[in-house]
């Protein structure tokens, strides 16, 4: 048999090299649309002569923010303003995802409940809300608030200590006490106290086999600590009721209109996505898991904690998280009714200073940090979870 | 023998009456346990209290078709801005004369998704009535050609604008999409990464940071001179934040394809471009056309954040009517028949995508 050399490939159909070529390609005209554009940007922003880079950030304000978790005021920097705005962000972001849970969990059993009327109540909710965008359920909450409800003077007062108006909803809260900080720590002491006896009783569990009452132990340190602290430090009773002085409520703690807007409209809206999400995860685990689980003579309470819980989570999480992440990025929607997110004080700064690049930079790098960090979550859960098959 | 089936007929008895009929299906539905009794009950006095209320609100105590101050008299809900204000709520500022083109214009648009939605009108005829249908509606709108007068885009607004921005976006973002989740399949490395750095990047930031950047940014960079009317440049960015979430969405049914898919296609020859167009594709997107469709929905939603950048959306010129002295405070019912048209076009969609997707798992 002759021996054949073989053929030798023109490069124009071998893969490899057409490979190398295409991206060689491709990689030159990014680059010299990003070239381009640069440098048509620089240009444009030579002539309208506005300096370039994050100098502004030193720089004064010079406007107010209605609502801040830290002090500022019209003489801060732009920086601050800034992180005033953040904060803002992750404030509300934080309380809506706290309660979408809640909401949403408890729609999601509602539309899975054998009572018709129920199921259907939810059902309605869960398709009106998801079909109505979430920017115009924030503009008609605002409107009820500033159309429907009164002025201070004539505020609507539905529970003691409590006032609705068109300024806001005003609160009774606790004075501030010093135990008040206590109590905080005792709480997180309390978890970590918690946590540290799950794993004891884990392990004793393993071992012997026998079972301790985690759950009110752990209901009862969390409650039990907070309250024996307060009582020990003297048991403050004191109330900060909000007054009406002039036109306005002093006191108290008071939300304003658009912040109650947002939280509503942003709530309302994710929390019937979340409870499509928690309806497909409880249905997700068959009817046979919780029989077979009955049959092995566990009580209810443990079906739900070992057999089904653990499985409907491992569905629930992932789309969840991504729920939580989707009210955060819609709470960028802040700027649109007035309320001093991130977004909307990035986006005041751009029109005093005109660094529109730097701002909507800044934005972009923000929410960008939020979902890194969710999809880290994710993926960390995600490899926690996956089932361990043999 | 003959006798025992004969008593046992004799001996049927009919299920007791509380068990069957309307008074069965409530006891069974309603008030099954103490637990769901009282749900029943606590629920219907929520409704009692609320919904006679609101049904004396929006239709009893209603006016329908007067003035402004007329309905600050009334008790009950305003529906006359809507009816006074309906032309422009859904033309925005087109010519008031011309407002008959928009108008044809959606009805070609609703005759087109009509046809659409049946799976047996997919074929090449209904793509070349889509191109005809969608040239035919950019002609009416813009004029110029056929003794229409043009009418400039900047004057185009309110449910039009809506539909166009959705629209047109979602044609252009699909295969768009389709590329990008191709591409972040690839083997070739930088292709590969410029991809995910795409999608990842404009999956992780809120459309109204890209809406910004179309409105404040875009300007800058293009070259002197170079000036992009202000509803492409918002169109373009709902494109590219479309496209992205298209991809992920493809990415899946890509995934989903068995590998055999891919040998069997090189086994017999084909290149690449062939196993994707005649192999994989079809296949792939077919699995993913119910999440399309929930995207097309977000997508349609979305569209009402132009309201941010000041473009005359449905959402805007109603805002433009509630800023009219004579309707001032009556956004309760403006909105809420807003709510109905998004409404009404997100829950057909949604609708038919459960449709669909009971028909493709059906097989066929």
């Amino acid at each position: 048999m002759k021996n054949t050399v073989p053929e030798k490939v023109p490069f124009w159909l071998d893969p490899k090299k057409r490979a190398i070529f295409f991206q060689f390609i491709t990689l030159c005209l990014v680059g010299l649309l990003g070239y381009y554009l640069v440098s048509n940007t620089l240009h444009n922003l030579e002539k309208q002569s506005i300096a370039t880079g994050f100098g502004f950030i030193h720089k004064e304000s010079s406007f107010e923010i209605g609502e801040s978790l830290i002090d500022y005021s019209a003489a801060s920097s732009y920086g601050r303003a800034l992180i005033v705005g953040a904060l803002n962000t992750l404030y509300l972001s934080f309380i809506g995802i706290v309660i979408t849970v809640i909401l949403g969990t408890f729609t999601g059993v509602a539309r899975l409940s054998t009572n018709w009327l129920i199921s259907r109540l939810a059902a309605i909710y869960i398709e009106v809300m998801q079909n109505i965008p979430v920017l115009l359920q924030l503009f008609f909450w605002y409107a009820i608030f500033y159309e429907t409800l009164p002025s201070p003077r004539q505020a609507l007062n539905p529970v003691a200590g409590v006032f609705l108006c068109n300024r806001g909803v005003a609160f009774t809260v606790p004075k501030t006490h010093p135990v008040h900080a206590y109590m905080a720590v005792a709480f997180l002491a309390g978890c970590i106290i918690i946590y540290l006896v799950r794993r004891w009783a884990k392990k004793r569990q393993e071992r012997t086999g026998q079972l301790f009452p985690i759950f009110r132990v752990s209901m009862g340190l969390l409650l039990g600590l907070p309250l024996l602290t307060w009582w020990m430090g003297g048991a403050p009773t004191e109330l900060n009721m909000p007054k009406l002085v002039g036109f306005n409520f002093i006191g108290g703690l008071t939300l304003s209109p658009e912040f109650i807007a947002l939280l509503l409209g942003l709530v309302l809206y994710t929390s019937a996505f979340v409870a499509e999400v928690v309806r497909a995860g409880i249905q997700s685990v068959s009817k046979g898991q919780t029989e077979a689980a009955m049959s092995l003579g566990l009580r209810p309470p443990m079906v739900l904690n070992l057999v089904i819980l653990p499985q409907a989570l491992r569905v629930i999480i992932p789309p969840l998280t991504s729920q939580m992440l989707n009210l955060t990025k819609n709470s960028s929607l802040a700027v649109a009714i007035g309320f001093p997110d991130f977004v909307s004080v990035a986006n005041t700064t751009i029109n005093q200073t005109g660094q529109a690049v730097e701002g909507v930079v800044l934005i972009m790098l923000l929410y960008l940090f939020f979902s890194l960090l969710t999809s880290a979550f994710m993926n960390w859960y995600n490899k926690k979870t996956t089932l361990v098959e043999r | 023998m003959v006798n025992i089936v004969h008593s046992s007929r004799k001996a049927e008895i009919k299920p007791p009456v509380v068990d069957i009929g309307v008074i069965g299906w409530i006891k069974a539905n309603l008030f099954n346990g103490w637990l769901n009794s009282a749900l029943t009950l606590v629920t219907l006095y929520f409704l009692w209290k609320t919904v006679p209320p609101f049904f004396r609100w929006a239709f009893i105590d209603s006016v329908w078709n007067t003035t402004g101050q007329a309905c600050r008299d009334a008790g009950g809900a305003c529906w006359s801005i809507v009816s006074s204000n309906f032309r422009f709520i859904l033309f925005g500022f087109y010519p008031y004369d011309l407002q008959w083109r928009p108008l044809m214009a959606m009805i070609i648009l609703f005759v087109l998704l009509f046809f659409s939605q049946n799976r047996t009108y997919w074929k090449k005829p209904l793509a070349f009535a889509w191109i005809a249908g969608l040239f035919v509606m950019g002609l009416l709108l813009r004029g110029g050609l056929f003794g229409l007068d043009p009418v400039e885009s900047a004057q185009w607004g309110g449910l039009l604008l809506t539909l166009l921005l959705s629209v047109f976006g979602l044609t252009a973002a699909y295969p768009l999409g389709v590329i990008l989740a191709l591409g972040r399949q690839s083997k070739m490395r930088a292709i590969k990464t410029l991809c995910i750095l795409y999608i990842e990047l404009i999956r992780g930031v809120p459309l109204i940071s890209l809406l910004f950047m179309s409105s404040i940014i875009f300007p800058l960079l293009l070259p002197e001179g170079v000036s992009i009317n202000k509803i492409l440049r918002a169109q373009a960015a709902i494109i590219l934040f479309t496209a992205a979430y298209i991809a992920e969405v493809v990415r899946g049914g890509l995934q989903g394809m068995s590998r055999g898919h891919y040998e069997a296609a090189e086994s017999i020859g084909l290149n690449y471009y062939q196993t994707m167009r005649l192999i994989i594709l079809p296949q792939a997107l077919k699995i993913v056309i119910p999440p399309t469709v929930s995207q097309l929905i977000s997508a349609f939603k979305d569209t009402s954040l132009v309201v941010i950048i000041a473009l005359y959306d449905l959402l805007k010129t109603t805002q433009t009517v509630l800023s009219n002295p004579e309707w001032m405070g009556f956004s309760r019912e403006a909105y809420v028949f807003v709510a109905i048209l998004y409404f009404l076009g997100c829950f057909s969609m949604s609708n038919y995508s459960r449709k669909l997707e009971k028909e493709l798992s059906r097989g066929d």
